[in-house]
């Protein structure tokens, strides 16, 4: 066991004196996304039901509906849901694994770590997007070779809306992990607190108006359709407000400041 | 073997020749006190052993020093730089806090490979370091959760030294260590300090670090209650005595006004010098069967007399 400092050891000015690059943090946490037992099993789930998606529409469709922009909405149900959870455990796992510890160790500033999460769980949303555009585009071939509709129409909003509903709920899944920073609880209040408000609305009539604009269920169920309004953008931004910038706001303050141990 | 001091950054405090400073730091969860007024330094080229019983707040200083735990009052540093303001600390401070406290899903090698890629180091440098603690490649591709403790210990200090610094930061890492493991780090801590690094290490165990410490910083409820050279601290801790009679020398040394504590192999340590029980012990014709300098023993009795209570207290908690 000689071997231990054999180079020079380095002063304080160099290397451990530059902030590691946020692009070398982002590569990282998105490398974290899939390296646990977890996350590469989550992400072959997300690749395999975005697969059924298709195969599901080639089997049982009615052939007018095997289009390209039937494969694509659909193709990006599955990662629609389950994105969020892969954010809310990069979040969560930190601290249910106590890696968090050995993270901030390396880089004492948590908000540039906090921005490599976010920006990661932005890029894996684009990543799964442009997944599926060319699953359904290989799909859609495999149609119209069996007597499927074939088309090959789609409006340029719907491509770019179906990304901003990518984005919107891995953020909110990063929102819920920070805040909660519990695995489990996390996940469980993902799903059931959106769905608890819908069930709210629609049966007390005096919160019809509220859920229309609060319920992000509802509001974006509007980029599903082409062209979204600029109204229909606006009730997208007040229940984004509440449902992904307020858990990420008060999430992020929550990391910076809670003790490591 | 070259001694390299790393050169001093802009802005740093006086302290420059200590590696790590710890001043006045003081941690309170709600009344408790969890460590109160600690201050310490570490030297290059020493090994520092921090004891405490469990509970005393070793690992809350440890993690003040780290930037993890925010102190109610007080300061550290590293280098004259406080922990959070090094922006790629790995390459300067090796830290090793709980060697528990990785992903139970990641294999150990790629634990070590996200350490290099945050660090910059070469990852190519991750199977040297997993040889260099004795996991080997097979080891390397395992996952975390069926890792023994010992062997994430040896994980957790491949990704201390893996961005080759100058200090390092250890809480606890014998724990699990079979005693060739320990007698394997002591030779490697050992080594790192004699090539002119700086070692902070803790242990509930005397014995554990007399080995390889240089200097002993003792905490005990929070506070130190004894800090020094090694050696000086041993040459302090007293006499040991042991006679044929035992409660006839128990008489002795109370009409002396001398107060012994009683060690489990039947003898007495004496905080005072040998000459001075010799003479009580023949003024009255007291047959003495050891007499000498208490040593390590000494410390051991110290360390259990300035820490007592506290680990009942912890216990009972």
């Amino acid at each position: 066991m000689t071997a231990v400092l054999e180079t020079t050891t380095p002063p304080v000015t160099r290397e451990s004196g530059r902030p590691v690059p946020l692009a070398r943090l982002t590569m990282i946490e998105l490398r974290k996304l899939g390296d646990t037992r977890a996350g590469l099993w989550l992400l072959i789930i997300i690749g395999l039901a975005t697969l059924g998606t298709s195969a599901i529409m080639l089997g049982w469709a009615p052939d007018d509906e095997l289009t390209f922009d039937g494969f694509f909405a659909f193709g990006l149900v599955p990662s629609a849901v389950l994105l969020p959870v892969l954010g809310i455990l990069s979040m969560t796992a930190e601290w249910s694994q106590r890696t968090a510890l050995t993270t901030f160790t390396l880089v004492p500033a948590r908000e540039r770590v906090i921005a490599a999460k976010l920006l990661a769980g932005v890029l894996i949303a684009i990543a799964s997007t442009a997944a599926t555009f060319v699953l359904a585009a290989a799909a859609n071939l495999l149609g119209s070779a069996t007597g499927g509709d074939g088309g090959w129409d789609i409006a340029g909003s719907l491509i770019w809306q179906g990304l901003a509903v990518q984005v919107i709920f891995v953020l909110m899944g990063l929102g819920f992990g920070a805040l909660l920073l519990n695995s489990p609880l996390a996940i469980v209040l993902f799903f059931a607190l959106p769905t608890v408000w819908s069930i709210l609305g629609e049966t007390i009539k005096a919160l019809g108006t509220a859920s229309q604009w609060l319920d992000i269920n509802i509001t974006t169920t509007a980029l599903s359709e082409a062209n979204a309004t600029g109204g229909e953008w606006a009730r997208i931004g007040v229940s984004a407000a509440v449902w992904v910038l307020l858990p990420l706001v008060l999430g992020v303050w929550r990391v910076l400041r809670r003790e490591v141990s | 073997m070259a001694y390299l001091r790393p050169k001093r950054p802009a802005g740093r405090s006086r302290h420059a020749e200590y590696m790590i400073t710890v001043e006045h730091l003081t941690k309170r969860y709600g009344t408790h006190p969890a460590v109160d007024d600690v201050s310490f330094s570490c030297e290059p080229g020493t090994v520092t052993g921090f004891l405490g019983p469990n509970g005393a707040g070793k690992s809350t200083t440890m993690r003040m020093i780290c930037g993890l735990t925010p102190p109610t009052a007080g300061s550290s540093s590293v280098s004259g730089v406080p922990y959070r303001k090094l922006g790629n600390p790995g390459r300067h401070v090796g830290v090793l806090l709980d060697a528990s406290a990785q992903h139970a899903g990641r294999t150990g090698r790629e634990a070590l490979t996200l350490a290099a890629l945050t660090m910059g180091v070469d990852t190519r440098e991750v199977p040297r370091a997993l040889e260099r603690v004795g996991l080997n490649a097979t080891a390397g591709k395992r996952r975390i959760k069926a890792y023994s403790l010992g062997m994430r210990q040896r994980l957790g200090l491949a990704l201390a030294m893996l961005g080759d610094p100058a200090v390092l930061i250890l809480d606890e890492p014998a724990n699990g260590l079979d005693p060739e493991g320990i007698y394997w780090m002591r030779g490697l801590l050992r080594d790192f300090a004699d090539r002119g690094g700086t070692v902070l290490l803790s242990s509930h165990l005397l014995r554990e670090v007399e080995a390889v410490a240089d200097k002993l910083v003792v905490i005990g409820a929070g506070k130190v209650v004894a800090e020094g050279d090694k050696a000086d601290l041993l040459a302090q801790s007293g006499t040991f005595v042991r006679a044929a009679d035992q409660e006839a020398l128990a008489m002795v040394l109370e009409r002396a006004g001398l107060k012994g504590t009683k060690t489990t192999d039947g003898g007495v340590v004496v905080p005072v010098g040998s000459e001075t029980i010799g003479r009580a012990a023949a003024d009255a014709g007291l047959v003495l069967l050891e007499l000498r300098p208490a040593g390590s023993g000494g410390l051991e009795q110290m360390f259990l007399t300035l820490t007592a209570g506290d680990s009942v207290k912890e216990a009972v908690r």
